[in-house]
């Protein structure tokens, strides 16, 4: 390893830091008191507005499902960002590491159950039409 | 009062459990007799069980699996001898006796001798390596060990107070549900494997946080030794994969006790659905328990080559590599499940890309000793055989991986040998040979030679006579798990395996007599360098065995081999690195929460597969209001004054100058 290469993964290494350890209040639109705030308030709205997209006839019916996604999805990246502190800056690595491992191993676990007990009934012998009738 | 528990729960008719359950009560009250007649509980109690220093916890966990390790043994001999005597005939073992004994020998193997094993060895080894005085979260680390102990206690406790499952050591759905299994079998299953797998989470979490938060000044993640890279990948996996099973198994335990539906056959369940993800954990599984021994073989294969380990960032490309694609190919444990031909062609291709990243290190250790000066102590031989036969079952391995050719092996005896042929030479040479590599830095002497080299060659040789026919009958068309067979032509393969299990008790026999004779002969076998095997990482540059703090200063680390590093310059300066000052050492102070921890999940447990529910809520006051108190303390470090240190470290410091004066001499 040259000795630029391990200068800079000493960097990382210290600057890394644990949830809890690290300075929020610098520079950081998430940090302190206002942070909190906003984030509560972002939750607040994209709460009221799953509701609304949901028992209200303001969206196109077919695209509610969709917009739930998206607004949930927003709703996590608020958590992550205002309550959990994760920032995509480099004392953060581990933290940002974890998250995308996490997200991956979800991803292929409930992707891959979903695609293989959609294709259990393939080996099975076919039924004609009758029998199809009779199954419970 | 005492729920389903009542005197028809002690098979007072079965005379083998009894009778071995007997000599296991027996034995185990020889032993607490014996420490109370010489007096050693006050010692035992605060040096050791509550102990919250990591290798101490990890000895204790090693010492935990080797018990385990007999047990699961026992299982295996009464299954093979059962096999051979029942040819054309009952044999000595009723039906519903050796499913029982499957369904341990497979549950104890895993989870209580295989995980604590490798659990111990990383624990003792780990902060070692990392030049740390503990792990991150100390008394955490002796609830896990607690929590696993009583996993163990459990799954004892079934031998003589009811009945262990009958259902494999995967309890699949529909025969786990109470329709098919009504007894407290698979309940004790549940209970002690939910309970221990608590434990395996919170290490998980711990050794995780230890190897990313706490390495020596120095030490980026390209200069930690190859044993800590492959455990933090085992532990990753650990905090991904264990919640798997813990919610697959908490369904399960809805279904039956609380008549839930989701793997039953009726009601919308879908039994499917607990193949599909008991193997979403079980297959990560394997590479948990295999991740660690191949980090230790590769400290092994470098030390005693005295090279520095081929192609270190390619062996750490080559574990991360494992630890991601380990969850791509769960499904190849059910190909014949019933999904169509897309499915388990990608299922199939994934398994086979897999075994490259294993391919990429075998050939890294092949290429770790080509040219280097090879030793050929115990701990070498546990690795080159494992390297000669671990790739035998890797090749069996991918080819069980073509779904065809699975279609028909599948449920055979040749997969029962493909999966022991990997997980005995990959995990239990792997454990023998870090137990023999470390045991020197756990207590100051080394093991004795001739009988390990002695317990290598016999096990070896067992360990084939056993699996290469196992092989073949598995070819031959026979199924696992039978109780009594029927065909002529599958008898002599099945004769040459039970004369196998005989050599490999034998084999057991010589590791039992070498650790009698090497503990009798510990002054002859004494080393005061704290470095037996010339050794290259920074657990061999503090003493043996280590003092509690592990290391006076935290090491400097410059590169990839820093005691190596420290070692050559002192021989050619002719004088130890000099360490002038010392300061005081906070260590954490010994705490009693993880053994009382225990005590209460063990009621929990107990209470819960008998149905005692008030034990059961008395248990859980007792666990939380134990954790409370620990929450509460008001002094979790004490301090060891800067003289003491010194004063520890002078003998350290004697040691080594004598090395080096031998060395001196020598050269």
């Amino acid at each position: 390893m040259t000795d630029i290469d391990s200068r800079i993964d000493e960097d990382l290494d210290r600057r890394d830091s644990a949830p809890g350890e690290e300075s929020i209040t610098e520079h950081e639109p998430a940090g302190g008191l206002p942070g909190y705030l906003l984030g509560f308030g972002l939750a607040i709205l994209l709460t009221i507005a799953s509701f609304l997209a949901a028992q209200t006839g303001l969206i196109y019916q077919p695209a509610v499902i969709s917009a739930l996604v998206v607004l949930a999805i927003a709703q996590m990246g608020v958590h992550l960002v205002f309550f959990l502190h994760l920032t995509t800056g480099s004392d953060n690595t581990n933290n940002v590491l974890a998250l995308a491992f996490g997200v991956l191993i979800v991803t292929l676990v409930v992707l891959g159950s979903i695609w293989i007990m959609g294709h259990l009934n393939q080996n099975m012998a076919p039924m004609s039409a009758h029998q199809a009738e009779m199954m419970p | 009062m005492l729920g389903k528990l009542d005197w028809s729960a002690i098979p007072f008719d079965q005379p083998i459990p009894l009778g071995a359950a007997l000599i296991v009560f027996l034995a185990a009250a020889a032993v607490l007799g014996w420490i109370s007649v010489k007096g050693y509980w006050p010692y035992l109690w605060s040096e050791w069980l509550t102990s919250v220093d990591h290798k101490r916890i990890g000895v204790m966990y090693i010492v935990l699996a080797m018990l385990m390790l007999l047990r699961g043994f026992v299982d295996a001999i009464m299954m093979r001898t059962q096999q051979v005597l029942a040819i054309h005939g009952p044999g000595y073992l009723p039906p519903e006796h050796y499913d029982q004994i499957f369904s341990a020998h497979g549950t104890i193997m895993i989870f209580f001798a295989a995980m604590p094993f490798m659990i111990g060895l990383m624990n003792f080894v780990v902060p070692l390596q990392l030049g740390i005085r503990d792990v991150a979260f100390p008394t955490l680390n002796s609830v896990s060990f607690w929590l696993t102990a009583t996993g163990a206690l459990l799954v004892n406790i079934s031998l003589v107070v009811g009945e262990f499952a009958r259902t494999g050591w995967l309890p699949y759905a529909p025969l786990s549900e109470t329709t098919y299994s009504p007894g407290v079998g698979v309940d004790y299953y549940l209970w002690s494997i939910q309970i221990s797998g608590v434990g395996t989470l919170l290490t998980g979490v711990n050794l995780v946080t230890t190897i990313l938060k706490m390495r020596a000044p120095g030490m980026g993640y390209l200069r930690m030794p190859m044993f800590c890279w492959t455990s933090l990948a085992s532990n990753l996996l650990i905090v991904a994969a264990f919640p798997i099973l813990t919610a697959t198994l908490a369904m399960l335990t809805l279904d039956r006790y609380l008549g839930f539906h989701f793997f039953t056959n009726e009601a919308g369940g879908n039994q499917m659905m607990f193949v599909n993800l008991i193997w979403a954990w079980g297959h990560p599984e394997v590479y948990i328990l295999v991740l660690p021994a191949f980090g230790l073989y590769s400290e092994i294969f470098s030390t005693f080559s005295s090279k520095p380990l081929f192609g270190y960032r390619s062996m750490v490309a080559a574990t991360l590599f494992i630890c991601i694609v380990s969850f791509m190919v769960w499904l190849h444990h059910f190909f014949t499940m019933g999904a169509g031909a897309d499915v388990n062609a990608a299922f199939g291709i994934a398994t086979s890309v897999i075994a490259v990243g294993t391919g990429v290190k075998v050939y890294n250790w092949l290429f770790t000793m080509y040219g280097g000066r090879v030793r050929f102590d115990t701990p070498m031989l546990w690795a080159l055989g494992f390297v000669t036969t671990f790739t035998i079952g890797g090749m069996t391995g991918v080819l069980l991986a073509v779904p065809p050719a699975d279609f028909m092996l599948h449920n055979s005896l040749f997969l029962v040998a493909h999966f022991h042929n990997v997980i005995i030479s990959g995990v239990l040479f792997g454990a023998f040979a870090g137990f023999t590599y470390w045991f020197p830095k756990a207590f100051g002497f080394r093991l004795h030679e001739g009988w390990g080299k002695a317990a290598f060659w016999v096990t070896l040789a067992g360990y084939i006579l056993v699996f290469a026919p196992l092989y073949a009958v598995g070819l031959l068309g026979m199924t696992r798990r039978l109780q009594h067979i029927d065909m002529d032509i599958w008898a002599p393969y099945l004769k040459v395996a039970a004369f196998g299990i005989l050599v490999m008790i034998a084999g057991a026999a010589c590791q039992i007599t070498q650790l009698v004779v090497s503990i009798r002969r510990r002054e002859e076998l004494r080393d005061d360098t704290g470095d037996p095997w010339d050794g290259r990482s920074l657990e061999w540059s503090t003493a043996s065995p280590p003092p509690v703090f592990n290391y006076a200063r935290l090491p400097q680390v410059e590169n990839e081999e820093p005691y190596w590093t420290v070692k050559q310059r002192a021989l050619e300066e002719q004088s130890p690195a000099d360490e002038e000052s010392y300061e005081p050492i906070e260590m954490p102070r010994n705490s009693p929460t993880g053994f009382i921890t225990a005590f209460f999940s063990t009621l929990i447990g107990f209470a819960l597969i008998w149905h005692i529910w008030w034990l059961a809520i008395v248990g859980f006051i007792g666990a939380y209001a134990t954790f409370v108190v620990f929450a509460w303390r008001d002094h979790g470090d004490y301090e060891i004054p800067a003289d003491e240190v010194a004063r520890i470290d002078g003998e350290r410091k004697a040691a080594e100058l004598a090395w080096l004066r031998r060395r001196e001499r020598v050269a």
